[in-house]
């Protein structure tokens, strides 16, 4: 019985966590402000400096090509910056009693987590709008056609579902809201050892292994070829993969643990 | 299920984790359109049960079946029989009431016209229809309460499951919320409820059964539970403090209050010992005379060797 009715629970479920969204909007909010605070540090107290040390470029680059060079990266910490949330709003629900109620209802149990994982992808659909504009309005300008904007969203919307899937997990392993707080903060931190601030060349040698081959890297390179309008290559599929696979164990992890009978 | 198949049959339940045994050997079955009452301290195993016959835990061992449907093997059909409302509330805060009673009936598949009207019924039938548009998290904990027992209502289950439902609650929600639960039990709803309030199970309950340390130290109707255990008394009020002393020189173990000019002798109910207890009175001295059957708290007193709460304040005995 549960599993005919799997589609019209998760919309139920997501009709939730929608309105979650507008009556708690200070979460929200909270978390668009944390990138476009890093894009203004960045391309402002950094940029200037930074930039100048860009390949590429004779005598280096200024503030405005260090902007076009840190999008990418800030739009993916935007992605991570909402799925933090996601795992403080599943841990909200593990402590609470409507939790227990749903698992005592007849209905596809998974809808409890995919409300949560597709109210996720749409309020990153939004914050990356935002950050988005953003970047425009600081003299962002690209080369990229639609093509390359179509790559880029569909870049991104896997991100986020990679993402997400894994923080429901981390809220639903955390005991409580203030642990599903601050353990996904290593998506927030991670970025910082890629290619997303500064090119992974001038890192020391230990370092810059980990940087070129964490998650982060390929997904930030491909989607700056894909907003600058330059051509993808193979990190395209190695973006990909990361995100399948990430998606893929951070599913299996959740619906594990939600599954799992309670302790106590 | 035939009308005569019970709504629940536990039998030989128990659970434990690691060595820790938290339910040991429970026998128990419910009629349909009856109010089973489990009574017991923290800790004695209350929630466990209600837990595994609502398919939130697993049993460890035992043949247990709710409406029918075996806990184990079918737990989608007991769910689907079946509503809960815990100790914690099980409401959505971020939501108004309304919108917690549209999120249940949705769950519960009901149609556009069903839900529209179901969710009319139960905010007027809860008194919530001025809270109506307001975020569950203003509302006051009665009010929280009723909308929480709305929710579990509102997809009418046969079989309803009420952890504790009236604690923390003020005097005047406590009546309020055993009204609702006649009224369901009027529609011919089965109710199994915990309670560690004694005066709770009395009120509601056809039949109790008094849970301690994970075992049923006891099971009956509220009269042949108090028939068990011989904590009657017979209460004696005096015209002067003179009297009162007397009485109090002839039944050592009787508890005396000065003030009210009271005397309670403990007796067992039979004739014989009530005729014991006139003897040493006198004529004169005595104002008013009640007898007195044990209850609950004694009963509990009695089955297991502890209170159930923290013991009611006695009178002052000399």
């Amino acid at each position: 019985m549960s599993t005919t009715y799997t589609v019209r629970d998760s919309a139920t479920m997501l009709r939730r966590n929608l309105l979650h969204i507008r009556r708690y909007p200070s979460l929200s909010i909270m978390l668009v402000a944390q990138p476009i605070l890093f894009l203004l540090l960045f391309v402002y107290v950094f940029g200037g400096t930074l930039g100048a040390g860009l390949p590429g470029q004779e005598g280096g680059g200024d503030r405005s090509d260090y902007l076009v060079f840190i999008t990418p990266g800030i739009l993916i910490m935007t992605v991570a910056s909402v799925a933090l949330g996601t795992a403080i709003s599943t841990a909200t629900d593990m402590t609470t009693g409507i939790l227990a109620r749903f698992r005592t209802m007849d209905i596809a149990r998974v809808s409890v987590l995919t409300g949560h994982v597709l109210g996720a992808v749409i309020k990153t659909g939004f914050a990356v709008v935002i950050v988005t504009a953003f970047a425009f309005l600081l003299g962002f300008r690209s080369d990229a056609g639609p093509l390359g904007w179509l790559g880029a969203i569909g870049l991104l919307i896997l991100i986020a579902f990679a993402l997400t899937w894994l923080t429901v997990g981390l809220g639903l392993a955390a005991d409580s809201v203030e642990t599903a707080s601050n353990t996904p903060m290593f998506l927030m931190l991670l970025p910082f050892i890629s290619s997303a601030f500064v090119p992974t060349d001038a890192m020391p040698t230990g370092l810059r292994q980990f940087a070129e081959h964490q998650p982060f890297t390929p997904m930030i390179d491909t989607l700056r070829a894909l907003v600058t309008g330059a051509p993808t290559d193979s990190d395209l599929w190695l973006a990909i993969g990361w995100c399948l696979l990430m998606a893929l164990l951070g599913y299996l992890w959740s619906r594990r643990l939600f599954l799992r009978v309670p302790a106590k | 299920m035939t009308a005569t198949n019970p709504a629940i049959e536990v039998a030989g339940l128990t659970k434990s984790y690691g060595d820790h045994t938290v339910l040991d050997g429970v026998d128990l079955t419910v009629p349909e359109g009856t109010v089973y009452a489990l009574l017991g301290p923290n800790g004695a195993g209350k929630t466990t049960i209600v837990n595994i016959l609502s398919t939130l835990l697993t049993p460890g061992a035992g043949d247990i079946r709710v409406a029918g449907f075996d806990v184990r093997r079918e737990a989608a059909g007991v769910r689907a029989s079946i509503g809960l409302t815990g100790q914690f509330s099980a409401i959505d805060e971020l939501l108004t009431g309304r919108e917690n009673l549209w999120l249940m009936a949705d769950l519960a598949h009901l149609d556009r016209a069903t839900t529209t009207s179901a969710v009319t019924e139960m905010l007027e039938r809860f008194d919530l229809v001025d809270a109506a548009d307001r975020r569950a998290q203003t509302y006051s904990g009665g009010m929280k309460r009723r909308l929480d027992l709305a929710m579990t209502l509102i997809a009418r289950p046969r079989l309803i499951f009420l952890d504790e439902p009236t604690a923390g609650l003020d005097p005047r929600s406590r009546r309020d919320l055993w009204a609702i639960v006649r009224e369901q039990v009027a529609d011919g709803v089965t109710v199994l409820l915990t309670t560690q309030y004694l005066d709770e199970a009395d009120q509601l309950a056809d039949r109790i059964g008094v849970l301690d340390g994970g075992r049923l130290v006891a099971e009956g109707t509220a009269a042949e539970l108090k028939r068990r255990v011989p904590g009657g008394f017979v209460s004696v009020q005096f015209t002067d403090a003179a009297g009162l002393a007397a009485a109090l020189a002839a039944h050592p173990d009787a508890a005396a209050d000065a003030e009210a000019l009271t005397l309670q002798v403990p007796n067992d109910g039979s004739i014989a010992g009530l005729r014991r207890v006139l003897d040493d009175l006198d004529d004169d001295m005595v104002a008013g005379l009640t007898v007195e059957s044990a209850d609950l708290d004694d009963v509990f007193l009695a089955l297991t060797g502890h209170a159930a709460v923290a013991p009611v304040s006695e009178g002052i005995s000399a």
